[in-house]
């Protein structure tokens, strides 16, 4: 088990090191950030000036050399535009998006689970039909437009809910949260529901092929057969057997959700990663941008590692060994 | 994303706007953010338009950015051009109670070319100044080396911060080398957390939320008008149709840049108020002068066809401004020959517009040996201007009508500006905001040729270069006396006009849209100063 996490752990930070190489040389090839930050009026030599500041007027691969000496001590650079360490700027928004990226996984399996199991059960059942429809709907429209609908009904049309920003915080042990206050609770919902259409979408989908594919096999029928109660056997039986593919997707779509909320922030203008990310590309700032993929590179890694876990726990035929396969 | 953004606020139509539960506050969704509260941080728009609600400048500039007394009361200037004198207002407090001095300015000139890690630094606006020195409390004299008219506009630029709230106690003296007795200088983080946030402006720091919101409070010790809100929050809201909805929702009373697209159907709601004005900011054209051959140009033998003035001229005939205006911006711009719109200093009211004339394009371009025309690419930024894409596409469409086959190639703003920056296109369109200077401004950074040593031609990247108008415009740059700078001015703008250097376009109307019952004034500059906002038609 140790060995398979530290070659889990190496491999991610592999991944990690071309992922930042790559990102590093690609944003120099797009353009100069000087280009976008400078004010137009200012002349040539303070143009310059503000390269020399920025460190941009050495050639790439010295400026690449002091990124690489930087990470050695830990150091992923300081925003061009922020003038503050990229890592505090992410990790700064990073709560936003946390808060955003668990209610919305948590609405999608809370929904997704037992509504898919239902239709699973009765298939011809009008809700059933009804489910799934609302389900083709939700993975196939784009979900900008989702969010922008959602705005318009909640908000535009019966002034419910607000129309994007996060509202009111408390600090829990320094980190601002939403959810506790009912101000930042009602700002939460409509992007978290945004989010979680399309999850909620696909886990009703698997739920229910699975659900209609284990309800017929003989384990079941003898566990009715012997008269266990309708809810264990569903609750139980039926249920343990579906969860591997939903976990497997649940797995990857969290480490989405996490680091490409970037539509749905910008649509509710929550002030997340993501939009962070979508802004620092579009001003090419660039320590803010290798960062953040560094950082997402290991989610992705880590969630995965998570993932190999729980299907170990899930299924015990499934063992996690250290050598090789 | 547009097309769909834009169905959906049409299904918004109708409904009621909610009135704010608090009608002190007033919020407002601003399409970019700034990136610090810091006034002499980074100066670019958001920054400035967010830094006129806390910190004020020396001098102001009103709506049309002509100059208005600020914090200097008054001003002369010597016979030689050389000295001026500001005489500062009495009775100025800033936020946290101190009163405001001459000393304070020093200080401030003395941080500018020393913010730390500054991405676009003010140092501009004070270098023209030799000494900046204090008679006394309520007093600043400035020397410069040469005469120089603009030292107002350039004033008028910056927000003015407290010494002491900077850790500063002592009297400063203001030397340009660096300023002896301050060891340091605080960050912008410093005024992102509010402690050195400490201005005279209208409205104090209360919050910076960073992608979230700046919220800000009525400074009661105001000197001047006290502002009709209480409280104001600005939010960033980069999407257009977030942005609208937003306003519809009645989460925010005030946005800026509503999208032209939705703007007939807000102007048609009930419960929205869409007010709009002129702006300094001129779209054009810039032709490569320098490239030999010239990137993207085909069909002329290696030559560049830019360098002859009939194709510069047939180019510019063949351009219908007046259709561009009504079909392309819906009337959201004012057509332009000359680089800043006739209320600001250094248009020449004798210019006419051009009179769009296909057959003598035509003409004009086989008198100068291109009687089949030649192919061409036309660089523009897609996001970076009202309409930007499209513009060129009409643009290209013409063009193609005289003969020039023209290829539109639109990219966002990061790639273009580095792409242009490094000489890859033959005709390239961008906008230019001209500063309260008028013509002086585009002048000098978009036409004068290229010179590092005195600060000309800056964004020249067309490489325009006429001896005849640099002698002009720098003869203009030393007279101090506001007639004959402004004839210099009228002089250069008809050089420029005549010699098709540079093609100007339109100007920008800038729109903000609020909730019925308010009105705001329109800036010039594009900013979105909200202590104009009033109940009101």
């Amino acid at each position: 088990m140790l060995a398979y996490l530290i070659r889990r752990i190496g491999q991610a930070l592999l991944v990690m090191g071309v992922m930042a190489t790559i990102v590093f040389f690609g944003l120099y090839t797009v353009g100069n950030p000087v280009d976008l930050l400078i004010n137009p009026e200012d002349d040539l030599a303070a143009q310059e000036a503000a390269m020399a500041r920025l460190g941009l007027d050495k050639p790439i691969h010295v400026q690449f050399g002091y990124f690489l000496a930087g990470l050695v001590q830990g150091d992923l650079g300081t925003s061009f535009v922020h003038n503050r360490p990229a890592i505090d700027l992410i990790l700064s928004r990073l709560p936003a998006t946390l808060e955003l990226a668990f209610l919305a996984m948590a609405l999608a399996v809370l929904i997704g689970v037992p509504l898919g199991m239902y239709a699973g059960l009765r298939p011809n059942a009008p809700a059933s039909k009804a489910i799934m429809a609302a389900s083709v709907v939700g993975f196939s429209t784009p979900n900008f437009w989702q969010g922008l609908m959602l705005i318009m009904l909640f908000a535009v049309f019966w002034g419910v809910l607000p129309a994007g920003g996060r509202g009111d915080t408390v600090d829990v042990l320094g980190i601002p949260l939403s959810f506790l206050t009912l101000d930042g609770l009602s700002h939460l919902i409509l992007p978290a529901l945004n989010l979680a259409i399309y999850k909620m979408s696909l886990v009703i989908r698997l739920a229910r092929a699975g659900t209609a594919e284990v309800a017929l096999q003989d384990y079941v029928k003898y566990a009715r057969a012997r008269g266990l109660s309708p809810v264990r056997v569903v609750g139980v039986h039926v249920l343990k057997n579906i969860l591997i593919p939903v976990v497997t997707v649940l797995g990857l779509e969290t480490g989405n959700v996490i680091a490409f909320a970037v539509v749905t922030e910008t649509v509710f203008a929550w002030p997340g990663i993501g939009k962070l990310l979508i802004d620092s590309i579009g001003l090419l700032d660039r320590p803010v941008v290798v960062a953040y993929l560094m950082l997402t590179v290991f989610l992705f890694v880590m969630i995965n590692l998570v993932v190999d876990i729980a299907y170990s726990v899930l299924d015990p035929r499934v063992r996690i060994r250290g050598g090789g396969k | 994303m547009k097309n769909l953004s834009t169905a959906a606020v049409a299904l918004a139509l109708g409904s009621v706007v909610a009135l704010p539960a608090a009608a002190q506050t007033l919020t407002a969704g601003f399409a970019s953010e700034p990136s610090s509260v810091d006034p002499l941080y980074h100066n670019l728009g958001p920054n400035n338009a967010t830094r006129k609600h806390m910190f004020e400048a020396l001098v102001g500039e009103d709506e049309n950015l002509g100059i208005v007394p600020m914090l200097a009361e008054s001003w002369t200037t010597s016979d030689d051009g050389l000295t001026w004198t500001f005489k500062l207002r009495e009775g100025v407090k800033f936020h946290d109670g101190g009163d405001f001095t001459s000393r304070d300015f020093l200080y401030t000139a003395c941080r500018i070319p020393n913010v730390p890690n500054s991405p676009s630094s003010m140092a501009g606006f004070i270098k023209s100044a030799q000494t900046i020195t204090a008679p006394d409390a309520m007093t600043i004299e400035v020397t410069t080396a040469a005469p120089y008219p603009l030292l107002l506009t350039d004033f008028a630029s910056f927000g003015v911060v407290s010494a002491s709230a900077n850790g500063h106690d002592g009297p400063v003296e203001y030397l340009a080398e660096g300023c002896p007795g301050i060891d340091g200088y605080l960050d912008s983080n410093a005024y992102n957390d509010g402690t050195a946030a400490i201005g005279t402006g209208p409205y104090k720091f209360v919050e910076y939320v960073p992608g979230e919101r700046i919220a800000m409070e009525r400074f009661d010790g105001y000197w001047g008008d006290a502002p009709h809100w209480q409280s104001i929050v600005i939010r960033p809201i980069t999407n257009d149709g977030a942005r609208v909805a937003a306003l519809l929702a009645g989460d925010v009373d005030v946005i800026e840049k509503p999208p032209v697209q939705d703007l007939e159907r807000l102007r048609a709601d009930e419960n929205i108020n869409v007010v709009q004005g002129a702006s300094s900011r001129v779209i054009y054209l810039h032709f490569d002068h320098a490239g030999d051959p010239t990137p993207g140009v085909e069909g002329t033998d290696g030559k560049n066809p830019m360098q002859d003035v009939r194709v510069r001229r047939a180019i510019s005939l063949a351009i219908d401004r007046g259709l561009i205006v009504d079909r392309i911006m819906g009337g959201l711009a004012v057509p332009a020959r000359q680089l800043v719109p006739d209320f600001m200093r250094g248009t020449d009211p004798e210019i006419a517009l051009e009179t769009p004339d296909l057959d003598e394009a035509k003409r004009l371009l086989a008198e100068a040996g291109y009687p089949d025309g030649f192919k061409l690419v036309l660089g523009t930024p897609n996001d970076r201007y009202i309409n930007d894409a499209k513009i060129a596409q009409a643009v290209a469409q013409m063009l193609t009508r005289a003969g020039i086959e023209t290829e539109v190639d639109a990219m966002t703003a990061s790639v273009f500006f580095s792409r242009r920056n490094n000489y890859e296109f033959s005709l390239y369109l961008a906008g230019w905001g001209a500063s309260g200077a008028g013509m002086a401004s585009p002048l000098r950074a978009l036409v004068a040729s290229q010179n590092k040593d005195k600060g000309l031609g800056g964004t020249n990247r067309g490489r325009y270069s006429n001896p005849d108008l640099d002698a002009v415009i720098e003869e203009a740059l030393a007279t101090v006396e506001p007639e004959a700078h402004d004839a210099l001015l009228r002089k250069a703008s008809r050089i420029v006009v005549d010699d098709v250097g540079i093609l100007p376009l339109h100007f920008e109307v800038t729109p903000w849209a609020l909730r019925a019952g308010l009105t705001m004034d329109a800036r010039a500059d594009q900013h979105t100063v909200l202590t104009s906002v009033r109940p009101g038609e």
